[in-house]
């Protein structure tokens, strides 16, 4: 059982990075909003229940390594960066401009990256050489990789997959923001992928299916994980795209488009959020 | 050149992986199928458990290798060249060059000597499309020493570097003791009246037309150059000054390759007229090495005739 206390902390945690995701975009005028909200609740529990990280030290060796292959979720990953203290707060407004360390996707000159995303479905790859070198040496330190559902239409990620499951990395943890849509449509009309958690399965994964809002079921997700041996584990996240702004949830629009200031107002109030979130 | 002891580069590559990993145990090796004709066989043998068989799925296989260089190791991805410089270009920029990664490529079977497999398995644009690609290092070594110097010096640099290597025995003509600097051309042949410029295992040939030149009374320069990128610009540009006309020889197409990369070096410090022997904008096809030189205008006898073309339009 997880700690009440703590679930608690985690979901107002989530509260001020859906805030902060709305409060980059309306400072970028650029960047992809759905996607960045849908993975929000998984995200935080990622950061501060399940990874072992040290932002005081980006190189400590300890760490565990995680992979955005969704890197388009910038608003999110960066937000999920400053509230674990790798970088300022202030630093996301600068989020897609010129100079800025916070590219339109994420490289390595922001702390806390681990290696450049954003070209779909080669993430995962990248997450399974990780797992097999910390394996080699016989270390302890987890590997997670965040995927969207759609890059599962990439041939690569199916060999990918294929590779963990051969080799039998159970190191290694996948959770998939499976809200259904891409930037043409519901997945199911682009390329439909169902079934996909028996896909995963077929491919000698061990998947888990949770409710990804639901900030229980993801931090137990990531402690049963954990105990899998012989296996990777795909954490299969049902989610909703633009989850907390009413007018962007399910909405396919909301890929890859930043609110105008009013409408970022109109989220900003509609989640709640702080007076200090209004400042543009 | 008969005479001389002929060893396949890929030899030297796969003796070179071995040597090395007894030395460094962060040197790993991923395959794609082609353990034997990779000549990584030999170090899947003796390090099994430093060897990873990723099976026909190149793409996957790149970026595994750019994951384990994450975690602190060297690894050296090895498959024909057409199917890493090709199928897997995207992930070799976007994951692997952008991020500056130490990812080491072994690039086997290139040019049009691989012979009978035909035009889908002899890659003649790997070294356009790697050295386009910024963060990376493009060496083509011309035979068994250089090659085992290039992957040692590979070892030792941190970032990304594409290695070529080709299919048949080549004579070995540098010695273990010839120097070996990344971005270094070799001065094979003293030479005033023009400049060969070589890249890779064809370097027989440009020995062969050097010999035929001088018979002719033409005093040709000989420049080895094994490193694509960063090519040599020094030596490139004294080239084109002392001797006012240059020849590249490459086993490649000659848009966007070795033959391009010398001459932004030329037309950017001292131009000269130049003339390109390699693969002229065509797929290759199949037949013996011997056969495909000739009929892809490889051979030495070629070179002679771009070198007395060249010549007679160089400003006096």
């Amino acid at each position: 059982m997880v700690d009440q206390a703590k679930v608690k902390e985690l979901q107002e945690i989530a509260h001020r990075i859906r805030c902060d995701i709305l409060w980059t975009l309306a400072h970028a005028q650029s960047g992809h909003p759905g996607g960045s909200l849908s993975a929000t609740d998984f995200g935080v529990a990622l950061y501060f229940h399940a990874v072992k990280h040290n932002p005081e030290n980006c190189g400590w060796p300890e760490r565990d390594r995680v992979v955005f292959s969704k890197g388009h979720v910038g608003p999110l990953i960066f937000s999920l960066l400053a509230a674990s203290g790798y970088i300022p707060h202030e630093e996301l407004k600068t989020f897609r401009q010129i100079g800025t360390r916070l590219q339109g996707h994420p490289n390595l000159e922001c702390p806390g990256i681990e290696v450049g995303t954003g070209s779909l479905g080669q993430g995962l790859s990248i997450a399974v050489g990780m797992a097999l070198g910390l394996r080699m040496d016989g270390k302890p330190n987890r590997v997670y990789c965040i995927m969207g559902d759609g890059e599962n239409q990439e041939g690569s990620t199916w060999e990918a997959i294929m590779s963990a499951g051969h080799y039998k990395l159970d190191n290694l943890c996948v959770v998939l923001d499976n809200h259904g849509l891409q930037i043409d449509g519901w997945v199911e009309d682009v390329m439909g992928l169902q079934p996909l958690a028996d896909k995963w399965r077929a491919f000698r994964w061990h998947v888990i299916e949770i409710d990804g809002h639901d900030m229980v079921q993801c931090m137990e997700a990531f402690d049963k994980a954990k105990e899998v041996k012989g296996q990777p584990t795909v954490v299969l996240a049902k989610t909703v795209k633009g989850k907390g702004v009413s007018w962007m949830e399910d909405q396919a629009e909301w890929h890859g488009k930043a609110p105008k200031p009013d409408q970022c107002r109109d989220a900003l109030q509609e989640l709640a959020c702080p007076a200090e979130y209004f400042d543009f | 050149m008969s005479e001389r002891k002929a060893i396949a580069t890929r030899d030297a590559y796969g003796e070179a992986l071995v040597e090395l990993a007894a030395e460094d145990e962060r040197i790993v090796v991923l395959g794609a199928d082609l353990t034997n004709s990779t000549r990584t066989e030999w170090f899947a043998k003796k390090y099994p458990d430093r060897f990873f068989d990723f099976g026909i799925a190149e793409q996957n296989m790149l970026n595994a290798a750019a994951g384990l260089s994450l975690v602190g190791k060297i690894p050296w991805v090895s498959t024909y060249g057409v199917f890493v410089a090709g199928r897997a270009w995207d992930q070799i920029r976007t994951t692997t060059c952008y991020s500056n990664l130490n990812v080491k490529i072994g690039g086997a079977h290139g040019g049009i000597s691989v012979g009978p497999d035909g035009a889908t398995h002899q890659a003649l644009e790997d070294v356009a499309t790697m050295r386009v690609l910024p963060n990376m290092t493009v060496i083509v070594p011309a035979d068994y020493h250089e090659t085992k110097k290039a992957v040692t010096w590979a070892c030792e640099y941190i970032g990304p570097v594409y290695l070529r290597f080709g299919r048949e025995p080549v004579p070995v003509v540098t010695g273990p003791e010839d120097p070996f600097v990344m971005g270094r051309a070799n001065l094979i042949n003293e030479g005033t009246d023009v400049t060969i410029c070589n890249n890779g295992p064809v370097l027989r040939e440009a020995m062969e037309a050097v010999e035929m030149l001088k018979e002719k009374g033409i005093s040709a320069r000989l420049l080895n150059v094994h490193t694509v990128k960063p090519i040599d610009r020094d030596a490139i540009a004294t080239a084109a000054r002392e001797t006012g006309a240059i020849v590249t020889v490459e086993e490649h197409q000659v848009m966007g390759g070795f033959g391009s990369a010398v001459a932004e070096a030329v037309v950017q410090t001292h131009p000269v007229p130049m003339r390109f022997i390699g693969i002229q904008d065509r797929f290759g096809e199949s037949g013996t090495p011997e056969e495909l030189f000739e009929e892809f205008g490889l051979g030495s006898h070629y070179i002679v005739a771009a070198v007395e073309d060249v010549i007679k339009v160089k400003k006096p």
